[in-house]
């Protein structure tokens, strides 16, 4: 089954641009993705461990503050997201279990380079206040200071490390 | 006029429209290819740029697009929501967030597409972050100073750059394009070949570019809503043509002395005047200020009658103008100034020495009105305030 080729890159990034549009319009906000994750996850500690959230300030700010995944605008936003993605792959036959790598690494180091990306991303997106959704590419749209210079600050470090770790992707 | 959260939709609808967002950034994301590890990281290895072009022409889309509906009076852009700049935290958690996508190749975003679809990877990614997110939560003291340093607010960029809005957005349009180009060149290279468009291919893109430029110098040379209403309602033509209801002190202070639950007395000079004097049961709003989300309500509201004062006649008539422009209020003014209001109903009044039936009257009536004024003012003190709409802080961004 040969999957469909991905829509025109500018097509697509212009159709995200109206999506986005019409959520600032709406809601006088922009898209994000890694809220959703943190919603999610300190929900979970806080409901599995209430003591140790009770304990750590941080956490007890954010349980105070939040109402809760099923609450959490980003939370449902990440919901569609997961809806709408998986709409496009069936539509363009690319759903399926798969793990994709580099040729020069095996399946186990991509997936412990994934959880170690993951992690670094997630880290670096609370410190710097959103991901590339939230601050740089919504950022953008509002003109941001902020977004827009942790949008360079991403894609800066990426390329100066992008070197060190091109066995991980290049042939 | 937009954002329509919360004074059209309710604050739970709004997630509603979270679900409907979503699906199409993620139906975009997806289509673009962002599902896919390999697409991702070919922007930092050249060969495939896919992450910039989709990237700046929905940053640039949205930011015209943004532009245009405020210039046209659809979107209130002091309620939307701007990422604060703190500096440090912006560029070090950039950094990393940078690190992190060079190793593990997705976004936060990207890799629940990619999850979305079945990859084991995406899905690796996603549990990863959350781990991320959860270290920052409990190593929290750790990173606080550098997290609160250098807080700056919700600054612009192009005031950073001194700059006005339009000519930034000029400046970010045509970057992306000589981006576009500059990496279609580059693609070429690395990929050692030779792709060019087709005819049809550039007609389109021309007119893309075309179009995003157009609109931009369509904004930048048409006067906005906001210049144009202020242009009419102070128009002087205007004024003197208009049939303006008039009130004079007299009969105000019978309405505000008898039906004041029926009325309200809008004072539009500045605070400092407003609290240095103003009519019994006025309130204050600032002519500047009349447009602010948080008055709308009394200038639409049809069932209580506005009536405006100033000290100046034009002043008070521009804003009744602009009333009458937003649609369903009674609106009147005052033909005297607060001045005269003040000297006819002021506590101390005398008297008359003479004796003319007519004056004796008249004193009568403005000292009856005057006592009945000041106990309603005492008694209403805490009544009389207009129910402000809550200007709610939209909260947005990913934290």
């Amino acid at each position: 089954m040969k999957s469909i080729a991905y829509m025109n890159p500018y097509l697509a990034g212009f159709i995200l641009g109206l999506v986005l549009l019409g959520t600032i319009y709406v809601t006088g906000r922009g898209l994000g993705a890694s809220g959703a994750v943190k919603s999610v996850a300190l929900s979970t500690i806080a409901e599995v461990a209430p003591d140790h959230t009770a304990n750590t300030s941080y956490l007890k700010e954010y349980s105070e503050t939040h109402d809760g995944p099923l609450k959490d605008w980003l939370v449902w936003e990440v919901i569609g997201v997961i809806i709408g993605a998986f709409f496009s792959g069936v539509l363009a036959k690319r759903v399926g279990l798969q793990i994709e790598h580099g040729p020069k690494i095996n399946n186990s180091l991509r997936i412990g380079t994934a959880i170690l990306g993951g992690l670094l991303f997630g880290l670096g997106s609370q410190l710097g206040r959103g991901c590339t959704s939230g601050s740089a590419l919504s950022g953008m749209a509002v003109m941001s200071f902020g977004g827009i210079i942790t949008m360079l600050a991403i894609f800066g470090s990426a390329y100066a490390f992008a070197y060190f770790f091109r066995n991980l992707w290049l042939k | 006029m937009g954002p329509l959260v919360p004074f059209i939709f309710s604050n739970e609808f709004s997630l509603v429209v979270a679900l409907i967002s979503g699906i199409g950034f993620g139906f975009a994301l997806e289509q673009a290819g962002f599902s896919s590890t390999k697409k991702l990281v070919g922007l930092f290895y050249g060969y495939d740029f896919t992450v910039l072009k989709v990237f700046f022409t929905a940053g640039v889309s949205a930011m015209i697009g943004v532009l245009l509906l405020a210039h046209f009076g659809f979107l209130d852009i002091s309620l939307i929501y701007v990422n604060p700049t703190f500096l440090w935290a912006a560029l070090v958690g950039g950094a990393i967030m940078g690190l992190g996508f060079v190793i593990g190749g997705f976004c936060p975003g990207t890799s629940i597409c990619a999850a979305s679809i079945g990859k084991i990877d995406g899905l690796a990614f996603v549990f990863g972050s959350a781990l991320g997110v959860i270290i920052f939560a409990e190593a929290y003291p750790f990173f606080k100073d550098i997290y609160l340093a250098e807080n700056w607010g919700p600054v612009l960029i192009n005031e950073q750059l001194g700059m006005s809005k339009l000519t930034f957005a000029f400046v970010l349009t045509a970057i992306a394009f000589i981006a576009f180009y500059l990496t279609h060149k580059i693609e070429n290279k690395v990929n050692n070949r030779q792709f060019n468009f087709s005819k049809k291919k550039l007609i389109v893109y021309g007119s893309g570019i075309s179009l995003a430029f157009i609109l931009l110098i369509l904004i930048s040379i048409t006067p906005s809503k906001n210049e144009m209403i202020a242009k009419r309602i102070q128009d002087p033509e205007i004024q003197q043509k208009t049939i303006f209801n008039e009130i004079d002190s007299d009969a105000l202070a019978f309405e505000i002395a008898n039906n004041y639950y029926k009325i309200n007395v809008i004072d539009v000079r500045t605070p400092e005047a407003y609290k240095a004097y103003h009519l019994p049961m006025a309130i204050n709003i600032p002519f500047k200020d009349l447009g602010k989300r948080e008055w709308h309500k009394i200038f639409t509201q049809n069932l209580k009658t506005n009536y405006f004062y100033a000290d100046e006649e034009s002043l008070v008539k521009s804003t009744y103008l602009w009333a009458e422009y937003l649609g369903k209020s009674d609106n009147y003014i005052l033909t005297d100034n607060s001045d005269k209001f003040k000297q006819q109903f002021s506590t101390n009044i005398k008297m008359p020495n003479g004796d003319s039936k007519h004056e004796l009257d008249i004193y009568k009536y403005r000292k009856g009105l005057t006592d009945k004024m000041e106990v309603l003012t005492e008694a209403l003190k805490n009544l009389s305030a207009p129910i402000k709409v809550k200007v709610v802080k939209i909260k947005g961004g990913c934290s």
